[in-house]
């Protein structure tokens, strides 16, 4: 997924046709305190973040002069806001609201198609708004095929306790988003809150979108044209080269090491560490091509001085075991890890596999997949005991 | 969805290297593969396997049941909707990657038309002793053989270690159905519960669940009324909770997605849950669910 920047989900909506406040992305206290004087003095600050609950945090703050926002932005920049350090603020008019709405556009699994949703009490945690008042919170599946029809949207805007005179705008901004939602592959695209102003406009406060990954190669376009730069994936720097090299690849703070291929076993070999008293170092999935990936994939699990042993559980159904298992005799045979390690390996190709493991490390793998386990909890055991 | 020895396969995409080396396998597990298809390469045989140049040709030459699609992500939308406008009646899809808006086109058109989809982004469905229509090793006994524990998991590799768990404790599949991992899928956890439920030859279930969303919570309510003995694991207890941006996400499933909301609702559906694979067939035996596998090879 990729997770835009608020500026630049409005970036999108703007080109929708759907209003947004006047605003100026900046990179310096300097600059917010010019873009406040040019849009009047009454501005927000908000930090440009890919996090929910920036106002909370004390990310989105509303001042009166440009002074004011020099000492906001002061502040801002460089902090820590959810995991994410501030590097830009959007720097935007003051809208007057007469009410806050609630809209957005999602990927359903129930329905397995688009949903809408639409509520008066926008502003707050939608959640609060799903548990305790769900009769406020109103939902409308959407025929993608078809698409949001504008009868359709005036029919759930409706259904919102709104005021009838606003009816029509407001359907014509979900109609727009869901063009928003459509033309860019959003998983997810939602408003909260979506103003309706003293003077009757429809404008979207905020703006959070979400692209389907799978459709970089035909969104390319979307995204190359998006002002400012993509949020860089959460993460540590070793995550984040991982997912560079096509590896998922997430940090444990334990001292077994895990190689595995598919989620589902890799989320199991690192339970079963648990299960059987041992802490795993890091979640690795290497998926059918590991052939190509099995050294940099071994390099990342090794580049955590705390690994001490190293578990390799394989299970091939698509992916051939065979196959994977000479990529990591290889990665071995290149790094030379100096730590014990357990193999597994069933599935496809797992004759091949166990005999290519035999021949060139003289070990054999583990018939069942829980002595495998015990014997690198083992090791790392022994190891740590060894160390202290 | 199960698919019998008797039903006609169809292989979209049977001309790919993958295409080639699985309708192989998928012949050697019993799967009736009756015609394949590959764009501008109609006329050839591959494997005996009479191939088209569209699905459309494939449906009026042959009795199709069931389709199995190798073709890339960005063309499945197109080679689901194919099939679907032929008649086929069920289509397994075993892409990943697949744009979600496809994905979710390509189910609107299935569904408008009664058509079943197994997918995206599953391994496919074994009935041991009949067919294998996918990428699951099928024919490797030590995995698979003919029994009475139906199988519903989303992800094939863990799947493959369930398989044959059980066979070691002495139980056979009457049918192993890869859902998928997708977040948007064509059988979700309790249509496929479902299926098992209707399927004369499964006497227990073993669900093989993972975190995220809320298909295994969906799913309890059907187990509970089922009464059919349930074990189930569900991966990823122990990893650590994913970032999620936006709330929306969170509303559908409506707390939902976490290991313990998985846990405490099928334990209160009367589900036996394990921690770890090998758990499985002595939670089976300790609901008296009989063996009935051949020794394993």
């Amino acid at each position: 997924m990729v997770d835009l920047l608020e500026h630049q989900g409005k970036h999108l909506l703007r080109e929708a046709g759907i209003a947004v406040p006047r605003g100026t992305l900046v990179s310096s206290p300097a600059d917010a305190a010019h873009a406040a004087e040019r849009l009047g003095g009454r501005v927000v600050c908000k930090a440009q973040v890919p996090a929910g609950r920036r106002g909370k945090a004390g990310a989105v703050q509303l001042v009166t002069s440009p002074a004011e926002a020099h000492d906001i932005a002061t502040r801002l920049f460089g902090s820590d806001v959810g995991g994410h350090r501030v590097e830009s603020l959007l720097v935007e008019e003051a809208v007057d609201i007469a009410a806050e709405l609630y809209a957005a556009i999602l990927n359903d699994p129930v329905s397995k198609g688009p949903l809408v949703l639409l509520s008066a009490d926008g502003g707050m945690e939608i959640e609060e708004v799903s548990a305790t008042r769900p009769e406020r919170l109103h939902k409308l599946a959407v025929d993608i095929r078809t698409g949001l029809e504008p009868n359709a949207a005036l029919t759930l805007v409706r259904r919102s306790a709104l005021p009838t005179d606003v009816a029509d705008p407001v359907a014509a901004a979900l109609t727009r988003l869901y063009r928003v939602y459509r033309d860019t592959d959003a998983s997810l695209v939602e408003v909260n809150p979506l103003v309706l102003t003293e003077a009757g406009d429809v404008v979207a406060i905020d703006a959070k979108v979400s692209i389907d990954t799978a459709a970089a190669p035909r969104q390319q376009h979307t995204l190359d044209t998006l002002p400012g730069v993509l949020p860089i994936e959460p993460g540590t720097d070793l995550e984040r080269e991982a997912a560079r090299l096509g590896l998922q690849f997430i940090e444990l703070d334990g001292d077994v090491g895990v190689l595995a291929n598919g989620a589902g076993l890799t989320m199991t070999t690192v339970d079963a560490i648990s299960h059987f008293g041992g802490k795993p170092a890091n979640f690795l999935e290497i998926g059918g091509d590991a052939y190509t990936k099995a050294t940099p994939a071994l390099r990342l699990v090794l580049s955590n001085p705390n690994v001490r042993s190293l578990l390799v559980n394989f299970c091939g159904a698509f992916a051939r075991t065979d196959v994977m298992t000479e990529g990591v005799l290889n990665a071995i045979d290149e790094l030379r890890p100096e730590i014990p390690i357990a193999f597994t390996i069933h599935g496809t190709g797992e004759r091949e596999a166990i005999a290519l493991v035999r021949d060139r490390l003289g070990i054999t793998p583990h018939d069942q997949m829980d002595d495998a386990v015990r014997a690198a909890v083992t090791a790392a055991r022994e190891r740590q005991e060894v160390a202290s | 969805m199960i698919i019998t020895g008797d039903d006609g396969v169809l292989v979209q995409g049977i001309t790919g290297k993958q295409g080639r080396f699985w309708t192989e396998r998928m012949q050697a597990c019993g799967t009736r593969v009756v015609a394949g298809v590959s764009p501008g390469r109609g006329g050839q045989r591959i494997h005996e396997v009479p191939v088209y140049d569209s699905v459309a040709e494939a449906a009026v030459a042959h009795d199709i049941a069931a389709s199995v699609l190798f073709v890339p992500p960005l063309r499945a939308r197109t080679a689901v909707v194919d099939a679907v406008e032929a008649g086929i009646g069920k289509v397994v899809c075993l892409a990943e990657h697949i744009p979600s808006h496809d994905v979710m086109a390509m189910l609107a058109a299935a569904r408008a038309a009664g058509t079943r989809v197994l997918g995206p982004n599953t391994a496919g469905l074994v009935v041991p002793g009949e067919a294998s229509v996918g990428i699951m090793p099928g024919f490797a006994p030590n995995i698979f053989a003919k029994g009475t524990v139906g199988v519903v998991s989303r992800s094939g590799s863990l799947g493959t270690l369930v398989s044959m768990d059980l066979i070691t404790s002495g139980y056979g599949q009457s049918a192993f159905i890869g859902i998928g991992g997708d977040p948007i899928l064509g059988t979700t956890t309790r249509e496929a519960i479902a299926t098992l439920v209707d399927h004369d030859g499964t006497d227990a279930i073993v669900v093989v669940g993972e975190i995220g969303g809320a298909m295994e919570e969906d799913a309890a309510e059907l187990i509970a009324a089922s009464g059919v003995p349930t074990v189930a694991f569900i991966a990823g207890r122990t990893a650590p909770p994913h970032r999620r941006m936006g709330h929306a996400g969170a509303i559908v499933t409506a707390g939902a997605g976490s290991g313990e909301s998985k846990v405490a609702a099928l334990r209160a559906a009367g589900a036996t849950v394990v921690d770890i694979p090998s758990q499985i067939g002595p939670a089976l035996a300790a609901l008296e669910v009989m063996p009935t596998a051949r020794e394993a090879a």
